[in-house]
């Protein structure tokens, strides 16, 4: 019995999708994606700038945001949402705030309406900012007793330093010297809809929708101060960072550096050969520390994409006592694919897998809404998703070989581990030099 | 409001070998889903054997009969699609994500493990690795590891098959062998205990010939017998602590045993409707009373479902109420402020229009959970094996306008203080 082959692949049909710059500076897309009767939507709105205030101001707003807004008390705004088939959420990373939501597309008009109100007249009572407040200090508590975040933070340092990009998550101390005054001053000054971007997805008609928008959307107008982050610095790999963590069954391997942005021709070529090394599950990487030696759950490699440039990410939780042998292998095989020609085989596969998930992960309202959202950041559309395939179709074994040199050599990657210090360091030193954190 | 529910076709096929098909057919993108669920989880594993069930759906990656080790995966993902499996406490899954000219490719590599599974000494060492290593990642080694669907099951139930650790203890999965592994697939793998389930870019007649093709050879076996696995209500309450060495906050998991999801559906969603009250969103009663005005925990959720997913389990299924908290002394003022807010249903009733604000927005989230065609299949599997109608995906929302409050009401009546299990998660983790 053989494998049977694929037949002939048959073309998605085309979206109808139109976009308009409202006089207040807001674009605003709409896309007709009929299936369930539902909207999706996303507010992206610009949020980086190199004022260090921020990170603490910015996530407290995005946990007060809706705790009240024109006449509408915590529970009543809730309440009227609910009411809609909808839901509404903040978050806040250092490129953007977003709102993001979805609704029975029947309701989508009045959603609108809310969300102009929390837009232009946020309440920030003093005593819900309080106990938002409090409630994210003790998240961030919670999160940072993860080994993955302790990592993530301490990989964020060592390529960042003191740039916006270094905290994922603000300090607790900060947050707890938050004002409810700040958040709206925060807010007066930041949530402005020019340069902003609207997406709504679902079973909607376009045009109707941008009508929508823009007679829902009275009174929000301004303009935010320009961003005014410093650039990207360029760090140094350095020795590898070894943070202990007591009795830890597991060491937390996260290692980074930069990468090519969607639009950069290179980019392509690149995306393949993260594909091939550790980008799914087929990859080199798992195949070797996972399917053969049984070291870890999985390892992952993914490029990370921000306005002021891209990464190359990767991530592993291994066994303790298997740390040292873990690293071992993951630098052979990357510096193996540094070294050596990717594979005809290995291109195509990786090829077909990256076409085959951009059409599934686009098949969906939501994945949709949240694609075209997230190219928008970096003035990319949804031509860019029509295109892709035919940009990879045209990768050829030489150009991701020559990125798999250019970005996956190990010793052009910052690394550090989190684990038993006194369990992992001799291991780990035996492969080169280790630098154990305070 | 008026609310369009979504309708789709379904086509039923019974093979000779006892195999149930479902298609459903949606044209609308190039995409299709396939999923396999066999009728067996944890709540089936011997004793002795913890976490079997799972290191099991691992041991069905591992090849096949046309299949070396690797090629699974990688067949699925150089034609352009996703795969995983999942192990729940009363069935398993695998699926594929695929582009439509791929179906018949991730037809033939769920036959082929249907068939015969390629299981040797050294696949089940791997993975027994691997999954140790999943186990410390997701458990051992993070905060509230396993909270609550591995500690709160052994406080609430009385019998090894609802109370044990589904991910299983090192000893017992170290002590599994190969032998156990092909009785286990010739026990619970037969045609007649799965499911096939079929959506999206499809024709019905030829996938239906693809799928004869296919899976009508595997040879016939029984069906296992499938026995009760029903616990009645607590009489009395029950309190544990766990100690979680990493945990920084203490929390507690509040639960009841909860009585025939499919022979009971309208208890069964008046119970989800109560769920919804008390904890979605903002304007649910439990944040309301112990998040903002009593500042007694950082968060609180209610649902039914071991893992949250009020339609997984056959009977029992649990109603949970999960919080994290601040303050270490406060659990009593907790659970107090919980039996408040659930009494005050059962005896004050509903708000004006608090039901229909909550059944909106629930049917909204079942129909979002049905765009992608993945999991659109998988319900529709689900369905079909723990209801015996797929068609139940596109009736829920019928039935959900049919609870009234009354029922609503009955089912607070029914969270006593004296029918629940409180695990306290006593925070180790510190500074």
């Amino acid at each position: 019995m053989t494998v049977p082959a694929l037949t002939e692949a048959r073309a998605a049909a085309e979206l109808d999708l139109i976009q308009r710059e409202l006089a207040n500076g807001l674009t605003v897309t709409a896309v007709a994606k009929p299936g369930v009767p539902l909207a999706e939507l996303r507010l992206r709105v610009p949020f980086l700038a190199a004022d260090p205030a921020l990170p603490a101001q910015a996530t407290l707003l995005s946990e007060a945001l809706l705790t009240g807004a024109g006449s509408y008390d915590r529970a009543g705004l809730a309440a009227a949402v609910q009411a809609l088939g909808a839901d509404l959420s903040v978050g806040v990373v250092a490129d953007r705030l977003i709102i993001s939501g979805n609704v029975l597309a029947t309701a989508l008009p009045p959603l609108l309406e809310l969300l102009n109100t929390v837009l232009t007249s946020p309440t920030f009572a003093p005593g819900e900012v309080e106990t938002e407040r409090d409630r994210l200090v003790e998240r961030l508590t919670i999160a940072r007793s993860r080994p993955g975040t302790i990592a993530g933070e301490a990989l964020g340092l060592r390529m960042w330093g003191r740039h916006p990009y270094a905290l994922d998550l603000p300090r607790a101390e900060d947050v707890a010297a938050t004002t409810a005054d700040q958040l709206r001053a925060l807010h007066e000054l930041r949530v402005r809809p020019s340069g902003a971007g609207l997406v709504i997805v679902g079973d909607i008609e376009p045009r109707a929708v941008l009508d929508a928008v823009e007679s829902a959307f009275t009174g929000w107008t301004g303009i935010p101060p320009a961003a005014d982050a410093p650039a990207l610095p360029t760090s140094e790999p350095g020795a590898l960072l070894v943070i202990d963590r007591p009795g830890s069954v597991q060491s937390s391997v996260r290692m980074g550096r930069g990468a090519l942005s969607r639009s950069d021709p290179g980019f392509p070529a690149l995306q393949l050969a993260n594909l091939v090394f550790g980008g799914y599950f087929s990859s080199r990487w798992t195949e070797n520390i996972r399917e053969d030696k049984g070291y870890t759950y999985g390892p992952h490699s993914r490029i990370d994409h921000h306005v002021l440039g891209s990464t190359l990410m990767f991530d592993v939780e291994v066994a303790t006592e298997v740390t040292g042998p873990a690293l071992l292998e993951t630098r052979y095989e990357l510096g193996k694919i540094a070294s050596l020609p990717i594979t005809q085989d290995e291109l195509d596969a990786v090829r077909q897998y990256a076409t085959g998930t951009l059409a599934l992960s686009t098949a969906t309202q939501a994945g949709l809404a949240s694609t075209i959202s997230a190219l928008s950041a970096t003035g990319l559309g949804l031509d860019w998703v029509i295109d892709h395939p035919a940009r990879l179709r045209a990768v050829t074994v030489e150009d991701a070989s020559a990125a798999a040199a250019a970005f996956l050599a190990p010793s052009s990657l910052t690394a550090v581990i989190v684990g038993d210090a006194e369990s992992i360091t001799a291991p780990l030193e035996r492969l080169g030099p280790v630098e154990l954190s305070e | 409001m008026e609310i369009p529910a979504p309708s789709f076709e379904l086509i039923h096929h019974t093979l000779d070998n006892g195999l149930r098909v479902v298609l459903a057919p949606d044209r609308s993108a190039p995409v299709v889903g396939v999923a396999v669920l066999y009728d067996v989880g944890f709540r089936s594993e011997p004793e002795g054997r913890t976490g079997f069930a799972h290191l099991f759906e691992h041991l069905m990656f591992q090849g096949s009969a046309n299949l070396e080790k690797l090629e699974h995966f990688r067949y699925v993902q150089s034609s352009g699609g996703m795969f995983n499996g999942s192990t729940h406490f009363d069935y398993t899954n695998y699926f594929e994500a695929l582009p439509s000219n791929a179906l018949e490719r991730g037809l033939f590599l769920e036959a082929d493990r249907m068939h015969s599974p390629r299981i040797t000494e050294e696949n089940l060492a791997n993975q027994l690795d691997v999954v140790k290593n999943e186990i410390r990642v997701n458990v051992l080694n993070r905060p509230y590891g396993g909270f609550p669907w591995i500690h709160l099951p052994p406080v609430l139930f009385d019998t090894f098959a609802n109370s044990h650790n589904g991910y299983g203890g090192f000893e017992d999965l170290e002590s599994a062998t190969v032998d156990d592994a092909a009785d286990f697939f010739d026990r619970y793998y037969t045609p007649a205990n799965a499911v096939l389930t079929v959506g999206g870019d499809l024709d019905p007649a030829t996938t239906i010939t693809m799928i004869e093709k296919h899976f009508g050879s595997v040879a016939s076996r029984p069906a296992p017998q499938r026995p009760s696995f029903a616990e009645p209500p607590l009489t009395a309450e029950r309190r544990r602590t766990h100690d979680d060495p990493h945990a920084p906050l203490p929390a507690v998991a509040i639960g009841y045993r909860h009585s025939d999801p499919v022979g009971s559906l309208p208890q069964h969603l008046a119970a989800l409707l109560l769920a919804e009250i008390l904890s979605e969103g903002d304007a649910s009663r439990l944040p309301r009373r112990l998040v903002q005005r009593d500042h007694l925990v950082t968060d609180i959720a209610a649902y039914l479902g071991e893992f949250g997913d009020p339609f997984d389990e056959r009977d029992p299924t649990t109603f949970t109420i999960t919080a994290h908290y601040p303050q270490a002394d406060s659990l009593d003022a907790i659970l107090r402020a919980v039996d408040d807010e659930i009494e005050r249903v059962a005896t004050a009733g509903l708000e004006p229009g608090e039901l229909d604000r909550v059944r909106t927005r629930l049917l909204s989230v079942l129909f979002r959970e049905l765009d992608a065609v993945i999991s659109r299949t998988l319900e529709f599997a689900k369905f079909e094996l723990i209801y015996g109608r797929a068609e139940m995906v596109t009736e829920l929302p019928q039935r959900l306008l049919a609870v009234t409050e009354e029922q609503i009401r009955a089912a607070a009546a029914e969270l006593r203080p004296e029918r629940r299990a409180v695990l306290e998660v006593i925070a180790g983790g510190g500074k």
